[in-house]
């Protein structure tokens, strides 16, 4: 008994001993916490796995949390508790939030630092001016982007005497009545709505939806959401809530998404995050098409969605190295070409969309290229290129709580926007109040 | 006559409830004076800087109508979670104790809801009740009842308040259940054989002797409509449709963890807290003297 114990003491001293020797000689630990899940998460891992298998100095370590928000939360308090990781993913309604964190290290400059002269201008414009500070110095890294699209079912507008896609919204109301007039009592559905009918659709026609360029150029930005152009716009969705034939199905894509592929309602706005499920649970002829535009107007770029990379501050100096040479293999474009094929998020340069496009990945996901082309139509104004708002996150939900007033038919366009206006702007203040340096 | 305990000395009384102290200073007073130092500050989320601002939290929450509509509805949220989950608890344990043959498995059922997550709870209504793969509101829609608690407030408050109580009463049934089986026998036969039926002896002796147990639930169940209820709100409805679902609670974890406006949360807590606290305090002066801890 006595001699068991001995081989099991010294066998343990050995084991401790060469585990101490191996992580001295062990690459860097570059800690990546991140919010994809399921095929998004099997792809992340594939690029960490190239990556540490391309070099043997750094190795990142990814730890996936179950959505943005709880990645984000417990991102806060691993900073409150001095723990952070190197890498937060964050949503992009976060950004102005981790501008102001007093917790990060502007990527744009720790590549320079790092020796990494990164061609930005090869980036899709709205993906890294989304990123941008004010003297357009790159923020944060871009990594899975989405875009807006507009989806519809083929069949149905067949039946009803449509031959394409709406591509006014006065086609569009025209068209409803029409898909009524056959039968369909649902002719439309809206998934994400703050985002795609409000901040895209200021975007795609150029239309202020804050002062200070969206919030851009100071703290001081209000919001304008009364503004004619806005409220009738929401003006004639909300008459379409009034006859039926736009059915609210939350606020997300959870109920719109089974809405549209259920063939309950004929058209959607969705994400291009949304294609892959769409095109997997849709048992009929649909397509994607770009977003309407009003007539007559001339037409912008849309806005993204989707996350970036976040360096935090705080690390030993040469971690920082690790984490330029994982961006930098992020940018290459075998691995954007990898990632915007394997889930359907935008390539962030144009190299990867040329290289997707030759290897005739648009064939299969004609939707994407079509993201994609409406993306980088023009390029961004100083309104187009994104919002820049303290505590986005906050203000979508007061428009997801006053277009929902207006569906329900409790206000009308224009006191939902006043209203909207009015809740945002103490979030704003406060926001600034915080802040600004005086 | 009582027969009371004297201790020498109050040393040991102070040891013995030392324990207790200390979980209730480092669990409920450290946080809570935090709170009321944070809800005179804006905070920078990752704790780097804030700004005192005096009252200004406050003034700017108590100057907005979403607020006010807030506090109303939070009274009426916690009006009917605490009668139905109470009302229902009391009714399970009522019709269970007269059960006689499996009475074991009947009662374990109906005590297995409690070990549900709240968020699990609500998620499990919303299978039942959404309106577009619901199968309850599939049978709704059926019956002719148009079901869309997405756009109607009324409906998506029944939702929300149905949520919310239902795993409550698992909780309320077993301290009822407990409370019945401790009412001697005798004495109910005692009354029956003086020909008091049965809504009588409910009356006059089951319900006065369950009263302490009546009122430590109406406590505890008060607690949590006020405080437990933001993971089911979260799952059903998010506050919608326009907020009509905003409890108290949920728009202090909204405001503070989804929109990381700490201060603006903080102040709410505040108010909540107060707002708790008195309510707690009139339950025990005004209720707690209706209620018999001895038979007389």
């Amino acid at each position: 008994m006595r001699f068991r114990n001995a081989i099991f003491t010294i066998v343990l001293l050995l084991a401790t001993g060469f585990w101490q020797f191996a992580a001295q000689a062990a690459p860097i630990e570059i800690q990546f916490w991140h919010a994809m899940t399921g095929k998004n998460n099997e792809y992340t891992l594939k690029l960490v796995d190239g990556f540490n298998a391309s070099q043997d100095k750094f190795k990142i370590v990814p730890v996936g949390h179950s959505n943005y928000l709880e990645n984000l939360t417990l991102g806060v308090a691993a900073v409150r508790a001095g723990k952070q990781p190197h890498i937060l993913q964050v949503y992009e309604v976060g950004t102005q939030t981790m501008m102001f964190s007093g917790a990060i290290v502007p990527v744009e400059e720790m590549m320079k630092e790092q020796g990494y002269n990164i061609d930005w201008n090869g980036f899709l414009g709205p993906v890294v001016g989304y990123y941008q500070a004010s003297d357009g110095k790159l923020m944060s890294m871009p990594f899975n982007s989405s875009s807006p699209l507009f989806y519809y079912n083929k069949d149905q507008l067949e039946k009803a005497g449509i031959s394409g896609p709406p591509v006014t919204w006065q086609e569009l109301a025209a068209d409803a009545k029409k898909l009524q007039a056959s039968g369909q009592k649902c002719a439309l559905t809206i998934g994400w709505q703050f985002w795609t009918q409000i901040e895209n659709y200021s975007a795609l026609h150029n239309i202020p939806f804050a002062t200070e360029n969206n919030g851009y150029d100071g703290l001081s930005a209000r919001l304008v959401a009364n503004n004619p152009r806005l409220v009738q716009h929401i003006a004639l969705l909300e008459q379409m809530a009034k006859d039926g034939s736009f059915s609210y199905e939350g606020r997300t894509q959870t109920g719109a998404v089974p809405a549209f592929t259920s063939g309950k309602c004929s058209m959607t706005f969705n994400s291009t995050g949304d294609y892959a499920n769409t095109a997997a649970q849709a048992k009929f002829n649909w397509a994607a098409a770009p977003m309407p535009v009003e007539e007559g107007s001339p037409v912008y770029n849309s806005i993204i969605g989707g996350a970036t990379l976040w360096v935090l501050s705080g690390h030993p100096k040469e971690d920082y190295a690790g984490v330029a040479a994982f961006f930098n293999y992020l940018a290459q474009t075998p691995s954007q070409v990898l990632w915007h094929e394997g889930t359907g998020y935008l390539p962030i340069t144009l190299a990867a969309y040329e290289a997707a496009k030759k290897e005739g990945f648009y064939e299969k996901s004609p939707g994407l290229e079509i993201a994609i082309k409406q993306l980088t139509r023009t390029k961004p104004t100083k309104v187009s290129r994104g919002v820049r708002l303290g505590n986005l996150s906050q203000i979508n939900i007061v428009f997801d709580e006053e277009l929902e007033n207006v569906w329900a038919g409790k206000k009308t366009a224009q006191q939902a926007m006043i209203d909207a206006d009015r809740r945002s702007n103490v979030i704003l203040s406060e926001f600034e109040q915080l802040n600004s340096k005086k | 006559m009582d027969k009371r305990v004297i201790f020498r000395g109050r040393t040991l009384a102070y040891l013995l409830i030392l324990p207790q102290m200390l979980i209730t200073i480092v669990f409920f007073y450290g946080p809570a004076s935090d709170t009321v130092v944070e809800s005179f500050l804006l905070t920078n989320p990752f704790g780097r800087f804030s700004k005192f601002v005096w009252f200004q939290n406050f003034e700017r929450l108590f100057a907005s109508p979403e607020f006010h509509a807030s506090v109303v509805l939070t009274a009426v949220f916690s009006g009917c979670v605490i009668v139905i989950s109470v009302g229902t608890g009391l009714l399970f344990a009522v019709a269970a104790n007269h059960v006689l043959r499996g009475a074991a498995g009947y009662k374990t059922l109906l005590i297995i809801p409690y070990g549900v997550a709240p968020a699990i709870a609500g998620e499990l209504m919303l299978f039942l009740f959404h309106p577009s793969y619901g199968a309850l509101a599939f049978a709704l829609g059926r019956m002719g009842i148009p079901w869309n608690p997405l756009l109607n407030s009324n409906q998506a408050i029944a939702l929300v308040v149905l949520s919310a109580s239902w795993k409550e009463i698992s909780y309320n049934f077993v301290f009822f259940l407990a409370g019945l089986q401790s009412i001697p026998a005798a004495m109910l036969e005692q009354a029956a054989v003086d020909g008091a039926g049965r809504l009588r002896r409910f009356w006059y002796i089951v319900l006065p002797l369950l009263s302490p147990t009546m009122f430590f639930l109406s406590v505890v169940n008060l607690v949590y409509a006020f405080f437990d209820t933001f993971g089911v709100i979260d799952a059903v409805t998010q506050g919608g449709p326009g907020g009509s679902t905003n409890t108290m609670i949920y728009k202090v974890y909204s405001d503070g963890f989804i929109g990381l406006n700490l201060g603006a949360s903080y102040a709410q807590s505040v108010v909540l807290m107060i707002i708790v606290i008195g309510l707690t305090v009139m339950q025990f002066r005004y209720v707690e003297r209706r209620v018999q801890y001895e038979l007389t």
